[in-house]
């Protein structure tokens, strides 16, 4: 079958949202780290982008049928990645989280994992389409997340573990789960979260998550970056501090501001204005995401886009929630602003799948 | 193939629109909670913004140290300066080579070389350049923070072991906290990263040891441009703890074991206090002391003989020979032994089977052979014919009373348990039928029966004080505060202190017998040592067959383990000391070392005493013999009194606790002024092996006659 693409159909729209958003994140990452060791991270931030949209482009002219039908065998390489990670894994703060490859390359299997889950649960719920979820079909999605999120956890790194979650919530409601299936899981998952509290979580974990409730009792950890942010946020008022000017971010008082703060960093230096600005950018390019959901040509585009909308809405509530005091500290970064190489190309990898759903649709 | 897909299976819309709700609601909640902070509470943030001039920089604490039991500083801390390198933050890394090579005092040879091995791992990662930088490195990298912005310090108290790996097992070290440990409510107070005590004293006193971080309130401008110090909360420095060890006793056993493999304990049976722990190989703990090197690392965890493993406390072997100390003793009490006579004759049949006595590779025999000539000439036909008539079940219910196959519950971690077989044991591990040819075996102490050093010295010791056993410790329990008390109460679980009543007759016969082993007579004449009252018993413990070994032709890592069990003086004994070398064939041999241990603590006594040269001169002639009258008489379950014992044996009684003067033990170190480039080079062994030929015979007494020890340093540079 040979099929035509053509960028008259790639989505230019969408990918001017992504442009604003990266934009503004390299000239936070340079306001943040201007006076720190770290003070060359926007070109290399740059750089990241850079890879990101060619690896976009170049994602976006292969079928994803094609990754569908690998789907299963990548899915198994990440299980085994995983594995090698808690074994031979480099150390990094006390995580064991990195590959090291010969020739200096490094990486974190754990984002790879959330686009294999990715299209692997949208391969799965395809296959099921045309009749009720049935106990069996729920929890053999249930198992397909679960095992590698605890691995991910074991590494450990609650806050990517988390973000397998959405994939899997987003997957059930739109395969098909009914009301009662949701309501008894429901139900399931608070009684079992119990015991993981009390089993699974270290204790300088549970004091992280517990910390945001009340950020004075622990001045020495997560509690302090959380009132630093707070404070930070609250200070830049409705038109900011201005660039370069954040007493916060400057005086290396809130923490890694140019990662997992950074948007703390932007709202200090650019106010209520500029965070609404940001936000709104993020409402636009998730709408953009749901409307190629609408139109895409088969059940599976739709999944997949799908799955990206929640990743990304996942981790930006989660992100900014934190920042504002309403979630505990994840450590997990706000896609398209946080530094980090492997953050930035897995969303720019699940944008390509995206715009290659978008030019199949009148593909046949 | 791609394009199998369903096309007309659609999401109904409304479900997408749901989503669409949903993330709208997402939003507009982020908005409402920036609302709330950003217009409604900017005035109070802004006002918390100004007065955020203060900023807590962390003190570290510094750790407790470690003193040995008369006060002699063990291991020490020193703040260290160590220099990092950030790939990353280089502008133009290999072209800084030179420049840094020069101001740190390196070869840039020897930088290059550095950086190209750690070339694979990720640039972020600090890689560590020197440790202990000294002040004008420290000045040149502050000067040149703008062309080197690569080069990073970090200022921290680190541990200061004694060199050459001596003690270093009992000691422990100190590294990164570990994934288990976080997961443990103990070790709730640590973050990742946070340095700990990881093996030995340092970890399981790692609670008093460490000490709690302080902090400094440091004035800051807007840009975080320090302007002036405002207060300090002090770190709390971790307390110091006194281990029970001896130094003199330890280098003795030191050196006594040199370059063999094996274990050395000596323990104070009195109270149980550990005098000397020895475990070789060794390894140096001050590599650890921040961060060891993989390939180091991995050296260790690889090598064979298990460096890091504390024999003393973890190496589970059969006791061999010594086993039968415990056996008589448990025949005499039984009334089985005292009237046992064999006729030995190089050999004995059981359950059908052929068993032979060790002499005869000698060509020799016992000869008729009662409990006494049994112990010193360590007849095995003898023992083979009491553990037939005790039975299993007897001696292994006698094996328990002693403390076998349980942890002693000392003080340290990883104790290991060892085994006492019986037929429940075999069923409940092996699912088969105890065969009685195996209670023969276990009669020498061979077969399934596995012990720890610690756990046999314990047991020895408590014979030696006529059935009062003490639960073997390396910090004296008065060092604990109060508040620890209870969690240390039920840390260490174990066999503990205990008394096994001991008819006063049978402890005489056991105790003369295990002295006559270190006399002309017994199987270890040759570690006689004049003028010192010294018990033991030789072990030698199969632990290949001797069929399997000739089949592949022998080899070294086949011969038998050469156990000592040694005390002095042999009743109520102030001392007690175990050998255990790997692979040394003959217990005599081990019966030599633990001489030399025995006699460096007797002799350390008598100085204190100040009648060394007394007996020096030989102007005393009672010191040369063993005491003419012992007790005989001891109070059953009761401690034998310490009365008696001192009238016995009158010169071996010592002041309790007396402080020796602070001496030249510091040159155990490495200076901490010298780099310790010297301290992370591969641990030198300690001293030179002793070659030991088979029939050599020790001089007995020339360490009385020969001038005063040589400075404790010696031999160990």
């Amino acid at each position: 079958m040979r099929r035509f693409l053509s960028y008259r159909d790639f989505d230019w729209t969408l990918m001017g949202f992504v442009v604003a958003l990266s934009v503004i994140s390299v000239l936070e990452i340079y306001s943040a780290t201007l006076h720190t060791k770290f003070v060359n991270f926007d070109q290399k931030q740059m750089l990241w982008l850079a890879g990101g949209f060619v690896s976009m482009f170049v994602l976006s002219l292969i079928d994803y049928h094609i990754l569908l039908d690998i789907a299963v065998w990548a899915y198994g390489i990440c299980l085994v990645s995983l594995v090698a990670v808690l074994a031979v894994g480099t150390k990094v703060l006390g995580g064991r989280r990195w590959i090291s490859l010969p020739g200096g390359i490094h990486f974190q299997p754990s984002e790879w994992v959330k686009l294999v889950l990715i299209v692997v649960l949208a391969r799965f719920f395809t296959n099921l389409s045309g009749r009720d979820l049935t106990w069996k079909d729920i929890f053999k999605a249930i198992a397909m997340v679960v095992v590698p999120m605890l691995l991910v956890m074991k590494q450990p790194d609650l806050g990517t573990a988390l973000t397998y979650a959405p994939v899997l919530l987003v997957g059930l409601f739109l395969g098909g789960i009914r009301f009662r299936q949701a309501a008894i899981l429901f139900l399931a998952a608070s009684l079992a979260l119990v015991p993981a509290w009390y089993k699974v979580l270290k204790p300088y974990q549970k004091a992280r998550l517990t910390s945001f409730l009340a950020p004075d009792n622990d001045p020495r950890g997560s509690g302090y970056q959380i009132r630093q942010s707070l404070i930070a946020v609250g200070s830049g008022g409705v038109w900011g501090q201005g660039a370069e000017k954040g007493s916060q971010t400057q005086g290396d008082f809130l923490p890694i501001p140019y990662t997992d703060f950074i948007f703390a960093a932007f709202c200090e230096e650019h106010g209520l204005a500029g965070a609404v600005l940001v936000l709104l950018l993020y409402f636009l390019l998730l709408m953009r995401l749901v409307q190629n959901a609408q139109t895409a040509a088969d059940l599976p585009g739709t999944l997949i886009v799908m799955g990206v909308v929640a990743v990304l809405i996942f981790q930006i509530a989660v992100n900014v929630g934190m920042v504002i005091g309403f979630m505990p500290v994840t450590g997990i970064p706000l896609p398209l602003m946080s530094y980090g190489g492997s953050s930035v190309l897995f969303t720019f990898l699940a944008l390509g799948i995206v715009m290659n759903i978008r030019m199949s649709r009148f593909v046949n | 193939m791609a394009g199998t897909y369903n096309k007309d299976e659609r999401i109904p819309s409304i479900k997408l629109t749901a989503m669409q709700y949903v993330i709208a609601l997402i939003l507009v909640i982020l908005v409402s909670g920036l609302w709330r902070l950003q217009v409604l509470g900017a005035q109070n943030y802004r006002a918390l913004a100004e007065a955020n001039r203060i900023r807590k920089v962390p003190i570290l604490a510094p750790r407790g140290k470690l003193y040995d039991r008369d006060g002699r500083l063990l291991v020490d801390n020193y703040p260290s300066v160590t220099c990092f390198l950030v790939p990353e933050q280089a502008h133009d890394l290999l072209g800084d080579v030179p420049l840094i090579a020069q101001g740190l005092h390196m070869q840039p040879d020897q930088l290059r070389a550095v950086l190209l091995r750690y070339r694979h791992q990720p640039k972020y990662q600090p890689i560590p350049l020197q440790q202990d930088i000294t002040p004008d490195e420290q000045a040149f990298i502050a000067a040149h923070a703008n062309e080197l912005p690569e080069l990073e310090t970090i200022e921290e108290q680190r541990r200061l072991y004694p060199s050459n790996g001596f003690a270093a097992h009992l000691i422990g070290y100190v590294g990164e906290v570990s994934e288990d440990m976080l997961d443990d409510p103990r070790y709730a107070f640590y973050q990742p990263g946070d340095v700990v005590g990881r093996s030995g004293v340092e970890e399981s006193y790692d609670p008093i040891l460490r000490g709690q971080d302080g902090s400094r309130d440091v004035i800051v401008d807007s840009h975080g441009r320090e302007l002036g110090a405002l207060g300090i909360e002090p770190a709390k420095p971790g307390k110091s703890i006194k281990l029970t060890i001896d130094l003199d006793v330890q280098e003795a056993a030191e050196e006594a074991l040199g370059a063999r493999q094996g274990a050395i304990v000596a323990i104070d049976p009195r109270t149980g206090e550990v005098l000397a722990m020895v475990s070789h190989p060794t390894f140096d703990p001050n590599q650890f002391a921040i961060r060891i090197h993989r390939d180091e690392w991995n050296k260790l965890i690889t090598d064979p003989d298990h460096p890091l493993m504390n024999k003393a406390i973890q190496a589970q072997l059969a006791p061999g020979s010594t086993f039968k100390i415990i056996e008589a003793i448990a025949g005499l009490q039984e009334g089985i032994a005292e009237t046992l006579k064999v006729d030995c004759h190089g050999g004995a049949v059981f359950y059908g089977r052929y068993f032979k006595c060790w002499i005869s590779a000698r060509h020799q025999s016992h000869g008729i052979t009662e409990i006494g000539k049994g112990i010193y000439q360590s007849c095995d036909v003898f023992f083979y014919t009491l553990a037939e008539k005790m039975g299993i079940d007897m001696i292994a219910k006698w094996a328990h009373m002693f403390g076998l196959g349980q942890k002693t519950g000392i003080d340290l971690p990883n104790e290991a348990a060892g085994i006492v077989p019986s037929p429940e044991w075999k069923m409940r591990n092996y699912h088969q039928k105890w065969f009685a040819g195996e209670t023969i075996s276990v009669g020498i102490g061979q077969g399934a029966l596995a012990v720890t050093p610690i756990q046999l010295i314990r047991a020895i010791a408590g014979i030696g004080s006529g059935g009062v056993l003490k639960r073997p410790h390396v910090v004296f329990p008065n060092e604990v505060p109060a508040d620890l008390k209870d969690y240390y109460q039920d840390r260490f679980p174990g066999s503990g202190d205990q008394v096994v009543p001991i008819d006063p007759a049978n402890w005489q016969i056991v105790t003369d017998a295990m002295a006559q082993v270190v006399s002309f007579a017994g199987t270890a004449g040759f570690a006689h040592l004049d003028g010192i009252d010294f018990a033991g018993k030789t072990g030698s413990a199969q632990i290949v067959s001797n069929a399997y070994k000739a089949s592949v032709g022998g080899g070294a890592k086949l011969n038998d383990t050469a156990w000592f069990v040694g005390m002095s003086p042999r009743r109520n004994p102030e001392i007690a000391v175990v050998v255990m070398w790997q692979n040394g064939s003959e217990g005599y041999f081990s019966a030599r070392l633990a001489a030399r241990v025995i006699e460096a603590y007797v002799n350390k006594q008598r100085r204190r005493d100040n009648n060394l040269v007394q007996v020096a001169a030989k102007t005393n002639p009672d010191a040369g013999k063993p005491p003419s009258t012992v007790p005989v008489t001891v109070k059953e379950k009761s401690a034998p009194s310490t009365a008696t014992k001192q009238k016995t044996v009158g010169n071996l009684q010592r002041p309790r606790l007396a402080t020796g003067p602070p001496t030249e033990m510091a040159a155990l170190w490495t200076s901490a002024g010298s780099r310790p480039a010297a301290a992370n080079k591969l641990p030198a062994r300690v001293a030179a092996a002793f070659p030991m030929p088979v029939g050599a015979t020790l001089e007995a007494g020339t360490f009385l006659l020969a001038p005063p020890p040589s400075p404790r340093t010696g031999g160990r540079k």
